[in-house]
């Protein structure tokens, strides 16, 4: 296979990127996305030309590193899949592709292909969690949780952190990743003595941050664990009561 | 035979059953006013990295948390698959403590100490409770309760999971509780930092010297001790499951420093990868050893075999499996389905186009069970499968193959987990402490979070509470600056060559010797070949590498060509390990010593200890040595899955 990439390219966060155009002949359709840069960048390197800078680790589409848009779609044409999980074989000979880093005033490009992603660790950090000190726990069996919601805090606990929702998004929002983090723990037993904190204090966060949802659900179409926009709306709905309960009396009812 | 004077294990007194609480209460305790005058590094955040952060800080002590990736949550250990044991015996089904304590020990191919297993099957019982208390969403019953399944060389049901990203969830488990202590303050935080050395002062670990990927400015940081939690070195392999950033150098710069390396040649091959297509290859993916409950494994009789897997009828099917080991089946051990896939593929036996694979067929299983169950089992895996290969396993059989994937040994520590530098603590997939020669399924997850959530939080105290009052070093001390100094010269060594070749060439032609040579079977004339490999291309290294753009910024190939650097020395170090171990035994496989039937032939009376090397500043003159092990509990025996 032979295609031509259209890539950007950016020293730092401070100087002004531009579109680079690199042709990737004698192409494999068994590789990857990010094998395609692979060879790019070997031969990048080959020719005396600075490799493109891209971030990537686990290559088996759960550690949520890779971050690419391709021809405009976060991670690609394939649903449901990471950049790392997208193979040449949804290409065809020929094709012009043009990659950009995620597209986000919130991620800031750190270089070509990378960006800083690190406003989601301040969601998590301002109440994605259950305080569970270490030694502290009674017997994992003691709580009987119904399979139905164990399955739907899975759901939700899919997320890998890509980003993907954010740079699909028009707004820049970041509702899927804050209501997939949010629910994980909101729907479980163990959430609940923290419950709508937790929504409160992530939801403001995430606002701190990112845009506003208007429900065009790209987000969803995006991600490539495919979390449903249901989750924004039950969030939505603990971040509404939880501006009208008062926490000293929710023992209350 | 006795232990080398340099190696005291500091095995507790008292009765396997006792040791783990007897010490407990035997270490010295730091009053809880206290904790908050010392300071704490931790290098990694993997599961055991995390967790014993998260632990330490809520303890009270002040953490200083280290990672490369760009956020804690994307350790390595996020892409576990399969399961976490523990001997909660949920199941009825005869697991006990001492149940699970044996089968490592056994599985270990007997090379583990035993004091350290029995502690961990101890505290297995307690993560589960830990992390479902902090949220983990495992797969549960209809009633509520947890669901267990068995796994790779296990007979009974101890392996808790959620779906197929058991890892991922237990790692947002202990980051969320990392996070909540970055949040409060008593975690800093340093994403996108490499650590590039170990800074020690009379004898102990005093700090560290990292690099910021991002600006690469180097800098120290002090504290009263140093916890390395920073993973395993199968790619040292090139190909191998490992994230792409995995390496060895922060283990292997503790090495230079003093700390002993223990046990490098015990390597796992993991038995179902997806078999590599090409020379691009840049990783290789590993399919949930789950899979081996529900598939069977098999090749064509015929080596001649050109019929697709459908049209191969059963009688001209080899179950090799289960026809060699009709107890187990296909869940014999890692190390045992590994080596009896390469004899078939050796043969010419092998599966699809490069005849590099064998099937793992799911069809009894739908048929039995229904497609609908084992999709819930396996969904996500079966659709990473067709991603990868662009073939449907509902349809066709999977082909796998054997892959590098964990590594046993590492940097050598006592019961309290400390190396034999004062002050360096090692946790996880990093030390060597607990599987041996070789690891049993889903507990690679179960050692990150005991070390981490249960043993170091306590064993530390012992090391930290005499030095109550005392300063950390402080980082303008000449120590930190002679590292700093040597951290920049590599740097700009490694820039300067400006050779032809990139950091990856080179990795791959040292993972192509490793792998020929030191992978699944190992023989004195490959070994000597490998020895006669690797000092070469680490001279072409230094040579020929072309590092470009600059050091003060984010640069890949910089970062690339350090940890490559650190294989190429390490490699030799595994190699020589290799060679000296005149035996069979769990991953490490010698062809010259094998039983009749082919099986791995160990040497009890000769190496029944910990192979430990000290460096001397010369690679080709490792120093060994050997603390004895002694099994009280569970007598050596062959292995035998017959």
């Amino acid at each position: 296979m032979h295609v031509t990439l259209n890539v950007w390219r950016q020293n730092s966060s401070k100087e002004q990127g531009r579109f680079e155009t690199y042709d990737v002949a004698d192409i494999s359709e068994d590789m990857s996305f990010l094998e395609l840069f692979d060879v790019l960048n070997e031969r990048l390197i080959a020719k005396g030309e600075e490799p493109v800078a891209f971030d990537s680790d686990c290559r088996e589409g759960i550690c949520g590193a890779c971050s690419m848009m391709i021809d405009g779609q976060a991670h690609g044409p394939e649903k449901g899949t990471t950049t790392c999980q997208l193979h040449m074989r949804k290409f065809n000979d020929g094709d012009v592709i043009t990659v950009e880093p995620w597209r986000a005033t919130s991620f800031p490009v750190i270089k070509d292909l990378t960006v800083d992603r690190s406003a989601f660790d301040r969601i998590v950090e301002s109440g994605g969690y259950i305080d569970a000190p270490t030694g502290a726990a009674q017997d994992a069996n003691a709580t009987l949780i119904p399979k139905a919601v164990a399955d739907s805090a899975m759901d939700a606990a899919q997320c890998i952190g890509c980003g993907a929702c954010v740079a699909a998004c028009p707004n820049g929002a970041a509702n899927l990743f804050t209501a997939a983090k949010v629910m994980h723990l909101n729907l479980l037993p163990q959430g609940q003595p923290e419950r709508y904190d937790r929504a409160i204090n992530m939801v403001e966060t995430m606002d701190s941050y990112f845009g506003s949802c208007t429900n065009h659900g790209e987000c969803q179409e995006a991600c490539p664990k495919e979390i449903s926009i249901d989750f924004i709306a039950l969030m939505n709905k603990d971040y509404v009561k939880a501006q009208l309960k008062n926490r000293a009396t929710l023992s209350q009812g | 035979m006795a232990s080398s004077e340099k190696l005291n294990s500091k095995i507790p007194k008292g009765s396997m059953a006792d040791k783990w609480n007897n010490h407990k209460f035997d270490v010295k305790l730091v009053n809880p006013a206290n904790k908050r005058k010392f300071t704490v590094i931790v290098v990694g955040t993997g599961l055991a990295g995390a967790s014993a952060s998260a632990t330490l800080a809520e303890l009270g002590y002040n953490v200083k948390t280290f990672c490369f990736q760009d956020s804690p949550r994307r350790a390595h250990s996020i892409a576990a698959q399969g399961g976490i044991n523990s001997a909660k015996n949920y199941k009825n089904d005869g697991d006990s403590v001492h149940r699970l304590f044996y089968d490592t020990v056994k599985g270990g191919d007997f090379r583990a100490r035993e004091s350290n297993v029995h502690r961990l099957a101890e505290v297995s019982v307690n993560i589960i409770d830990q992390c479902v208390a902090q949220g983990v969403p495992f797969a549960r019953e209809y009633g509520g309760l947890l669901d267990n399944r068995s796994f790779g060389g296990a007979q009974v049901s101890r392996t808790f999971y959620a779906r197929g990203q058991t890892g991922q969830q237990l790692l947002l488990g202990a980051y969320q509780a990392l996070a909540h202590q970055i949040g409060l303050g008593k975690v800093e935080m340093f994403p996108r930092t490499e650590m590039l050395d170990v800074v020690v002062k009379d004898g102990k670990a005093c700090g560290i010297v990292v690099r910021d990927l991002i600006t690469g400015d180097i800098s120290s940081h002090s504290a009263h001790a140093v916890v390395l939690a920073t993973g395993g070195y199968s790619n040292a392999f090139y190909l191998s499951t490992n994230a792409k950033g995995c390496n060895v150098t922060a283990t292997w710069r503790a090495h230079k420093k003093g700390a002993f390396f223990a046990n490098p040649c015990y390597t796992q091959i993991h038995p179902t990868c997806i078999p590599a297509s090409d020379d691009f290859q840049s990783k290789l993916t590993l399919m949930s050893e789950s899979l081996r409950n529900d598939g069977r494994i098999w090749v064509p009789i015929s080596k001649d075999e050109t019929r697709a897997a459908a049209d191969i009828p059963e009688e001209e099917r080899d179950y090799y499996l289960e026809r060699k080991y009709p107890a187990f089946g296909n869940l014999v051990p890692r190390d045992i389905a590994s080596r009896n896939a390469k004899t078939v593929v050796d043969e010419g036996r092998g599966v699809g186009p490069l005849k590099n694979g064998v099937y793992l067929d799911f069809s009894d299983a739908i048929n039995r069970l229904g497609k609908h169950v084992i999709e819930e089992r396996y969904g996500n895996l079966f659709q990473m499968y067709e991603r990868i290969t662009g073939e449907d396993p509902y349809k066709t059989p999977m082909r796998i193959y054997p892959a590098l994937h964990y590594t046993m040994g590492g940097l050598w520590v006592d019961y309290d987990l400390m190396s034999n530098l004062d002050g360096l603590f090692v946790i996880g997939e990093a030390n060597f402490s607990d599987h041996g020669a070789n690891r049993l399924g889903a507990s690679a997850l179960m050692q990150g979070l005991a070390d981490g959530y249960f043993v170091l939080p306590y064993t530390i105290g012992d090391y930290l509470a005499p030095l109550l009052g005392e300063g950390v070093v402080p980082t303008d001390d000449p120590v930190f600056s002679a590292a700093e100094n040597e951290v920049h010269d590599r740097v700009d060594q490694l820039l300067s060559i400006k050779g032809t070749r990139s950091p990856d060439d080179f990795h791959r032609e040292l993972g192509k010797v490793l792998w020929d040579n030191c992978g699944m079977e190992r023989s004195k004339e490959s070994l000597e070949k490998a020895l006669e490999e690797i000092p070469r291309i680490r001279e072409e290294f230094y040579k020929d590498l072309r590092v470009l753009g600059t050091d003060d910024e984010l640069n890949d190939s910089l970062e690339k060509a350090g940890r490559v650097a650190d294989f190429l020395e390490f490699g030799e170090l595994m190699v020589r390990d290799a060679l000296h171990r005149e035996e069979s035994c769990g991953g490490h496989f010698r062809v010259e010593h094998q039983t009749e039937e082919g099986e791995a032939k160990r040497d009890d009376e000769n190496f029944t200890y910990v192979g430990a090397w000290e460096y001397t500043g010369d690679l080709a003159s490792p120093q060994l040595h050997k603390e004895e092990l002694e099994f009280e509990e569970v007598h050596l025996t062959q292995r035998s899955y017959k």
